[in-house]
């Protein structure tokens, strides 16, 4: 703000007219900084956003609206056919999307139900308070891969571990990969081991800072713990749950690397021998990679886009009555 | 006075951070660039597979001769198909791709649409060599319109691996010529199959359907009408193709007959049925032995065996090397290219894993034709597959010929899971044409 009233101060009388000149130009100069300067100073997030995200994205629709192979010398304008095709003729495609959209409900709801459980256990006074927290904190920093490969091995056909139980307790053994519904349970307990604890953490977090004086009055006026919890934490807890639902919705809807690493060995991408968990993400690859209908692929990722954006919103507006306005 | 300048010094550092970041990106790969005049050079190799390609001997022996170059090797332990989609994004965005990179038989084809990425090797002098190479695999490593763009480096000519403790167990014959004896068909080889199965409840006779699908197409292929998914025009033909039905059927019968071990071929079950010795006969092409020998180890050592192939032979996989216009030591990548795939190289890679020369000279080198493998109870190797390799009949590959196979193997796998196996063709014939488009 000084250097406002700077800039707008009168010139002095009667300095040299060189001198005049100087001061007026570092005047504007000095105007253009503050504002400019600004702009300046945020670019570049914008930059890395221009090149990594917004490039990235209009170049996919420029792609989709290709035939870009690299097995095709030249590139011609197909306009909307890949979508026209993709949206119309293409079971494979609508397998995907169901198959995500089923390992996505499979996992999400015990999900957040779980971590909301946990947190809310957490939350309480107990022994070796720090240890709990720290330890459901645990499976978010191990690696995908390994997650997947250690529960590829229980769920496996011959010599797994869940086969051996079902087995010791007279169960038939479950092929895990050849039954549909089989795998995408198989495929869920993988997401939620290693997810429950990431929104437990941020449940908690947001727990903490629910004043004590609301249970204290709920207390006085009788209302029993599970009474507290569904008037008192969850209401509060209202844009947190909206922050987990979305960041749940588009992980689930982008679920790549369990099914993927469900199958060992050649065809990974098919998902199943008769794509019984392939996901929207893995056909993309499929598409991409197999194929090389690069064309093709774009229109897959954007129809991904929109569907995770559609998605999204709809959970926002289901979390949004959680509270139910009051 | 102050505050202002040193806002504008701020304001000139972020500026010249948002600039350094801008031209980064545009330097990335230019590292030694210095050598293609004589100094010192350092070529990249790229090779897929379990077991590589067997050529670290011969590097010793090229850097010796060659003491201005040094090789490095990347890409063993990777699949062929991880290996070739990262090939296929390097060719095409013209970096990042080795000096020398492998093509693979079934995916060589693929990159005849973008010959014009690798460096021609008839320009390095490799059309005096075409008498180096069985006719056929020169062929393949040449575009339709004359450009070579690889050398042959091995073929997959096929034979039977099988446990003999096994067989001996289960009241078959042992020793190879009769086991050959027993199985001058497929037919007969399910036949004997079944006899196995009666005999031993523990283990299964094959590995797994898709193993057995693919040898019997490449052979059944080879002997009708020369070509698979793709007629050699790459016209989709799945469903027209007599022998992909043929070999489709066959495979169904010997899983209706409960042969197979059900494994998906390359995972982790399927290496540990080796190790665990769940299964008593794998199609062994010739690259096949070795694989045998990295998985099972030294403890199945001496009860496999190699006996001949029913049917007439038949060849699956081999490669070829080639050379990415975008390597920076064209010349000498082409000269290594040429000395890998040489008489003397190949039968460097047969004598370390196994992979059967695709060189008629080092076929019948003493080194290969007198060979004996020593794991596999001293089978004469040399000319069990070099036998089959001479008088081979080529199959035709299509461009995207693995996608359409992935597809058929999908559907085998269905079966060995119990669904019906004509449902599960009329689904191999949809999604392969999907896979295919």
């Amino acid at each position: 703000m000084s250097l406002d009233l700077h800039a707008a101060a009168p010139p002095e009388p009667g300095p040299p007219r060189a001198a005049r000149h100087t001061r007026s130009r570092a005047a504007s100069l000095t105007r253009l900084d503050l504002k400019y300067s600004p702009y300046l100073y945020v670019l570049p997030f914008f930059v890395i956003f221009a090149v990594f995200g917004v490039y990235p994205i209009a170049y996919t629709v420029w792609i989709a609206l290709t035939d870009r192979s690299p097995l095709n010398s030249t590139i011609s304008f197909v306009g909307m056919d890949n979508f026209v095709e993709l949206i119309t003729e293409d079971p494979q495609f609508w397998n995907a999307v169901v198959n995500t959209f089923g390992m996505f409900l499979l996992s999400t709801v015990p999900q957040l139900l779980l971590a909301l459980m946990l947190a809310n256990a957490l939350n309480r006074k107990l022994r070796a308070q720090t240890f709990f927290r720290m330890a459901i904190a645990m499976p978010i920093i191990t690696s995908t891969a390994v997650v997947a490969l250690i529960f590829s091995m229980i769920y496996a056909k011959d010599f797994g571990l869940v086969n051996w139980l079902l087995d010791s307790v007279g169960l038939d053994p479950i092929d895990w990969r050849a039954n549909r519904f089989a795998s995408w349970f198989a495929i869920s307990t993988m997401v939620d081991w290693r997810w429950v604890g990431y929104n437990a953490l941020i449940y908690l977090a947001a727990m903490q800072s629910i004043s004590k004086d609301m249970y204290e009055a709920a207390a006085l006026d009788g209302a029993s713990r599970r009474r507290q919890f569904w008037s008192i934490t969850v209401p509060q807890l209202r844009p947190t749950i909206i922050f987990t639902l979305i960041i749940s919705t588009i992980g689930g809807l982008q679920l790549f690397t369990e099914p993927l690493l469900f199958t060992s060995g050649s065809g990974g991408l098919s998902g199943g021998s008769e794509g019984q968990f392939q996901t929207i993400t893995m056909y993309l690859l499929d598409v991409m990679n197999q194929r090389f209908r690069w064309g093709y692929a774009g229109a897959v990722a954007l129809v991904l886009f929109v569907l995770i954006a559609l998605m999204s919103a709809i959970n926002y507006l289901l979390a949004r009555r959680i509270s139910s306005d009051k | 006075m102050s505050v202002p300048i040193r806002r504008r010094r701020f304001a000139a550092i972020a500026l010249a951070s948002v600039v350094v970041l801008g031209t980064t990106a545009a330097c990335g790969d230019d590292s030694d660039s210095s050598g293609s005049d004589g100094g010192p050079v350092t070529l990249v190799v790229d090779v897929f597979g379990d077991q590589g390609f067997g050529y670290e001997e011969l590097y010793k022996q090229y850097e010796a001769e060659h003491p201005n170059v040094k090789i490095q090797e990347r890409g063993k332990g990777l699949g062929l198909g991880d290996y070739n989609t990262r090939l296929t994004q390097q060719i095409t965005a013209g970096s990042g791709a080795g000096d020398v990179v492998a093509l693979e038989e079934g995916t060589i084809v693929q990159f005849y649409a973008q010959a014009d990425k690798f460096v021609n090797l008839a320009d390095h002098g490799a059309n005096d060599l075409k008498g180096n190479f069985l006719p056929w695999k020169w062929e393949q490593g040449t575009t339709p319109d004359g450009k070579v763009l690889g050398l042959g480096t091995d073929v997959g000519s096929m034979a039977l691996c099988y446990r003999s403790d096994l067989f001996k167990a289960a009241g078959l014959p042992t020793d190879r010529e009769q086991v050959g004896a027993l199985w001058p068909t497929w037919d007969e080889f399910i036949a004997a199959g079944q006899k196995f199965a009666a005999a031993d409840k523990n283990h299964k006779f094959v590995d797994s359907a898709t193993n057995f699908y693919n040898v019997v197409l490449m052979q059944v292929a080879g002997q009708g009408t020369g070509y698979t998914y793709y007629d050699k025009s790459n016209k989709m033909v799945i469903d027209q193709n007599p022998d992909v039905k043929t070999a489709y059927d066959l495979t169904t019968k010997m899983i209706a007959a409960g042969l197979s071990n059900n494994l998906q071929s390359f995972s982790n079950e399927w290496n540990a049925g080796f190790k665990n010795g769940t299964f008593a006969t794998i199609a062994c092409p010739a690259w096949m032995t070795g694989v045998i020998k990295g998985q099972a180890g030294d403890a199945a050592a001496g009860k496999w065996d190699i006996a001949k192939a029913p049917g007439a032979g038949g060849n699956w996989g081999g490669s070829f090397l080639g050379v990415p216009k975008s390597s920076k030591h064209q010349k000498e990548a082409a000269e290594l290219a040429k000395f890998l795939t040489s008489a003397k190289g190949q039968i460097g890679a047969y004598k370390a894993v196994g992979n059967l020369p695709s060189n008629p000279q080092a076929l019948t080198d003493p080194a290969v034709a007198d060979s004996t493998n020593d794991y596999f109870s001293k089978a004469p190797v040399g000319k069990i597959f070099a036998a089959g390799a001479t008088d081979l009949k080529p199959v035709y590959l299509g461009p995207k010929n693995n996608a359409v196979r992935t597809a058929v193997e999908n559907s085998l796998r269905a079966v060995e899971q119990g669904k019906s196996a004509d449902e599960q063709w009329q689904a191999a014939l949809k999604n392969g044409a999907a896979a295919g488009k």
